[in-house]
């Protein structure tokens, strides 16, 4: 993980602010009538979710130093999130979890 | 420029301002601790103005991801802000020119599109430049002060960091699982997709970013078949 070099890091970052910005400026710039399929209107409604969904499992499970600690953070981001806590409280709090699970096996070892 | 529309504007964008505050920082946070520069996270933010989108695109960064995975990843991600900027182009004063027109597609987000769209008046590239300038201060000020305090931070605290960007992720997904069955059975299915890709052999071959586009696609298109929304109904489920 250290040292992404420099240049690789500008043309991503490049790549990344391009593609979003083309997304955004094309109907701005060319189109004016509205999308009336249903079909397409649901499928982005859906890609936020599906794609959030399939990043985050499993890479949580590998995100921290092991897994038991990580399963414990994943456990409290979800039960946090389902009580309908804010994006920063359940980062916090999915990473207090792991934080004092990694600590408990620390100490045992 | 008109003083009055630029000052409503901006008074309407004080409440999405403070809300990115709070997203953006735990942005800053995760990408330093992931190997990202403090300057990268910043600009990251600054040129980008997205929440998945900008964290995916980060992810790949850091798995030094080719700039076709990246730039599908981006596309994907972030085309329903396609839609919006369709709105917003029936929304602006006629008489907008082509580059007022550039400059306000720059700042569509979800947030400020849906500020947008519930004001009455036709939107004005003054209002709009107020709308989108304090939530951009918000985003990129955020990230600053997120990147800059991790660095700051003992090693044990930072390992345990390491899973803010995947809760957030969590929380940006459980609320409305919760409220519309259709968002819960496309996220179970696409999480089940992406362990099987992940832990299936053979399969690992393809490489993260890939399948991440492979499953959103076809769970969305597979959802948008069996569970069609419009945009209209939404609010009433």
């Amino acid at each position: 993980m250290e040292g992404i070099r420099i240049g690789y890091l500008l043309g991503g970052i490049a790549v990344m602010a391009v593609m979003t910005y083309i997304i955004r400026m094309l109907p701005m710039a060319i189109f004016r009538k509205k999308i009336d399929n249903i079909f397409i209107q649901s499928f982005l409604y859906y890609v936020p979710y599906t794609v959030l969904a399939a990043m985050t499992f499993p890479a949580i499970f590998y995100s921290t130093q092991s897994v038991p600690s990580a399963s414990a953070g994943c456990a409290a981001a979800v039960v946090l999130a389902y009580r309908g806590k804010g994006l920063l409280i359940v980062a916090v709090g999915a990473a207090a979890a792991v934080f004092i699970v990694q600590l408990a096996m620390n100490m045992m070892l | 420029m008109r003083y009055e529309e630029f000052k409503e504007g901006i008074r309407d964008g004080i409440p999405i301002c403070l809300g990115y505050i709070s997203v953006s920082v735990a942005f800053g946070m995760t990408a330093v601790l992931s190997g990202i520069p403090v300057w990268a996270a910043v600009l990251i933010s600054l040129t980008n103005v997205t929440s998945a989108g900008q964290f995916a695109g980060t992810n790949l960064l850091v798995a030094q991801g080719t700039y076709l995975e990246l730039a599908l990843t981006t596309l994907i991600i972030n085309i329903r802000y396609f839609l919006m900027s369709l709105s917003v182009s029936q929304r602006v004063e006629q008489r907008m020119g082509i580059g007022k027109r550039l400059a306000v597609a720059f700042g569509i987000t979800d947030e400020i599109f849906a500020v947008s769209m519930q004001r009455k008046k036709r939107l004005s590239a003054s209002y709009m430049a107020g709308l989108i300038l304090t939530p951009v201060l918000g985003w990129t000020g955020g990230t600053l002060i997120g990147a800059t305090a991790t660095s700051l931070m003992p090693p044990i605290l930072s390992a345990a960091l390491g899973i803010a960007l995947y809760g957030m992720f969590i929380a940006i997904i459980i609320p409305p699982a919760r409220v519309h069955k259709s968002v819960l059975y496309a996220v179970l299915l696409a999480v089940a997709l992406s362990c099987l890709f992940y832990w299936m052999p053979g399969l690992k071959k393809l490489s993260g970013g890939w399948s991440i586009i492979i499953i959103t696609v076809a769970v969305s298109a597979l959802m948008a078949w069996k569970f069609p929304v419009s945009t209209e109904d939404e609010e009433d489920e």
